[in-house]
């Protein structure tokens, strides 16, 4: 039983920029969890090779082998949208926690430093996407001063950055970011727009978040007080997340006349984990859900919580 | 490249004043205006009407100025006013989704042009296979093409052929090409793809209707033009202007040259906030190599922080900014005005 254990076994399923830089996170700083099993589909996938020299057990067979390993208790789901969605009826079934980092958006977001522990109740939660785990915080921290009519980010990421996955799915990130500046940041309306840049060296992450008060009464220090706290909470996990400057405050033209405009602009070097820190992108998603997993990890050791009742049957596990 | 035009072919013209030319209007454009437009191109016999924010489908935003009219509603206009044109809008994988495409599709679109930065092909595919699933005839649009020699072009262009393309465009979304580099990278794209090529031009350093000629004489099939070169930038290659070359070279598609005259004169000149020209803004931004539609709002956010647009537009090139990335004009602002107080900027790294 997990519960008898000090650690729980993780695995993590796709073997690509997010999975790799997920494993060496968990390998340097696993908290309540023991890193065992990383699957992929490709058999050629340099993450997969990555994790068998550094001893994990691997599968290039997909999510499959993982499920029916009983010892294993939550996955990290860093696949694709679409893979995701055939993912996690099965995952729940095998009796699974799932921390699903793909945009597909089927169980309640999280982000850490605006609803941290919250559903830890639900056998599986989501992570938005990196873009939304950037700026949503930012959206939060204007939205506690005064109410958000509008929320804008634009994300520029390293072209290198970008697997396939994401490249096959961009628009999984528009509409799921879009969703989380609203539902999680607090915006009335949100819009996310993503740009690759293939410049060489690669660039950093740098998002800009544009946010329309509905009160045109708001205090300039408040906000600008609230989002460099925000930045203080985002760095306690992500140490290079940054405000270039404080908020830039414009009157600008919106389809609700000339508003008032807030902007802060971004910036996230990574880690380095795996790709080099110009990949912030991922340092973000992954240092996120590394901190989300390690929550329900330490629920679990403590009996707060169960696993999801498994299904009856190898058949059901197995289709 | 000997401007030999004696194996070239009479191209199809796609006239995108709507379109890009929504950048220089600010996105302002009203149903009538577009009903005006749309009625005098389609009576002079264009054959393609690209209808759309300036930034594509959903473009409507902070980040690149919001619509004064709904584009789904300005699509619907144009397609009714149109008897012989088809009906095309643009879309920026990252921006448009397939939300708005199926939108646009119900509206009436006919042609979906598809447009990535010219390394990103690969974030299209998805959208291609929507497209010919609605049965729109689609285009790929390789932007900011200058940044890449042909060899690149030629992989990126085959990826949007596998995915459906009927048509794949070199976009000289920065107007920083010169005519050859027009002419290799059109005939690169002719001599290993099988679909259409096309060449779009912008008029920064005035090369415009030169570097079309440079692409058709490497044996493009499609061209853009905007009346009035009304566009981004400097704006595009004046369609009208083609037409009249075109007409003296004797390859003119099958457009009367009074009649687009005429349109140029009495419908689209009258409407223009003003006439891109190569200004000494606009010559940086092709001498720089940045993204045509930076010219505005390098304008308004220089004079709000008291910073040189010029400036910001070079240091942008030197930054290898790609298409859509406004967002950096703001904070290339913010440092310069920094350094400027004497605080070190911080970025400079």
């Amino acid at each position: 039983m997990a519960q008898a254990q000090e650690r729980v076994k993780v695995a993590i399923v796709g073997s690509g920029n997010i999975g790799t830089d997920l494993m060496y996170k968990l390998l340097a700083r696993p908290g309540h969890m023991e890193l065992v099993w990383m699957a992929g589909i490709d058999p050629a996938s340099e993450g997969l090779a990555r994790a068998r020299a550094l001893g994990l057990r691997t599968t290039a067979e997909g999510i499959g082998p993982v499920l029916e390993d009983p010892e294993v208790v939550l996955v990290f789901d860093a696949t694709s949208a679409a893979a995701h969605r055939r993912h996690a009826s099965r995952a729940r079934r095998a009796g699974k926690i799932c921390i699903d980092l793909t945009p597909a958006a089927l169980g309640p977001a999280v982000v850490p430093p605006v609803n941290l522990g919250a559903h830890l109740d639900a056998d599986e939660v989501n992570l938005v996407t990196c873009g939304g785990q950037a700026t949503i915080p930012m959206v939060h921290a204007v939205a506690r001063v005064t109410p958000v009519l509008y929320a804008e980010m634009v994300s520029t990421v390293a072209s290198r950055s970008a697997g396939p996955g994401t490249r096959r799915n961009i628009d999984e990130f528009t509409f799921a970011t879009a969703r989380g500046l609203e539902s999680i940041g607090g915006a009335e309306r949100g819009k996310a727009i993503i740009v690759l840049n293939p410049a060489e060296p690669p660039i950093v992450m740098t998002n800009t978040v544009r946010c329309v008060p509905g009160n045109e009464e708001f205090s300039r220090e408040d906000i600008v007080a609230s989002v460099r706290r925000m930045e203080a909470e985002v760095q306690s996990y992500v140490p290079g997340y940054r405000l270039k400057a404080d908020p830039v405050f414009e009157k600008l033209p919106t389809p609700w006349g000339e508003r008032w405009v807030a902007t802060m602009l971004l910036e996230v070097e990574g880690a380095g984990d795996f790709l080099p820190t110009y990949a912030g992108n991922l340092d973000i998603m992954t240092a996120a859900a590394r901190r989300v997993a390690d929550l329900f990890a330490e629920a679990l050791l403590a009996g707060r919580r169960r696993l999801p009742e498994p299904a009856r049957t190898a058949e059901e596990v197995a289709e | 490249m000997t401007w030999d035009l004696t194996d070239a072919k009479p191209p199809r013209i796609t006239d995108t004043t709507l379109r890009d030319g929504s950048h220089a209007h600010r996105h302002r454009f009203t149903e009538e205006e577009v009903r005006r437009v749309v009625r005098a191109l389609d009576r002079a016999g264009v054959p393609v009407i690209e209808v759309s924010h300036g930034d594509g489908l959903a473009g409507a935003s902070l980040q690149y100025g919001f619509s004064a009219v709904d584009e789904m509603r300005l699509i619907e206009a144009a397609r009714e006013e149109a008897v012989n044109a088809r009906i095309a809008a643009l879309m920026l994988p990252g921006i448009g989704t397939r939300r708005e495409l199926e939108e646009a599709a119900r509206r009436g679109l006919q042609v979906l042009r598809i447009a990535t930065q010219c390394t990103e092909a690969d974030i299209s595919e998805q959208h291609f296979g929507m497209a010919k699933e609605l049965g729109l005839e689609t285009v790929g649009f390789l932007m900011m093409s200058h940044m890449r020699p042909p060899e690149v072009l030629v992989e990126q262009a085959a990826l949007m052929e596998s995915y459906g393309a009927d048509c794949v465009y070199v976009v000289d979304s920065a107007g920083a090409m010169l005519p050859h580099d027009a002419h290799v990278r059109v005939r690169a794209l002719k001599e290993n793809l099988s679909c259409q090529v096309g060449f779009h031009a912008h008029n920064n350093l005035g090369l415009g209707v030169a570097n079309t000629l440079a692409a058709l004489e490497a044996g493009a099939d499609q061209i853009d033009g905007s009346i009035r070169g009304y566009g981004a930038g400097a704006g595009n290659a004046a369609t009208e202007l083609l037409v009249a070359v075109l007409d003296r070279a004797g390859l003119n598609p099958g457009i009367d040259v009074f009649e687009i005259l005429e349109a140029a004169e009495k419908v689209v000149a009258p409407i223009m906030a003003f006439q891109p020209i190569p200004d000494r803004d606009s010559a940086l931004i092709g001498y720089a190599g940045v993204y045509s539609t930076f010219l505005l709002h390098a304008k308004r956010i220089g004079a709000e922080l008291g910073v040189d647009p010029g400036e910001i537009l070079v240091e942008l090139g030197r930054r290898q900014a790609v298409a859509g990335q406004e967002d950096w004009i703001l904070r290339v602002a913010v440092e310069l005005a920094e350094a400027r107080r004497g605080r070190p900027a911080e970025s400079a790294a």
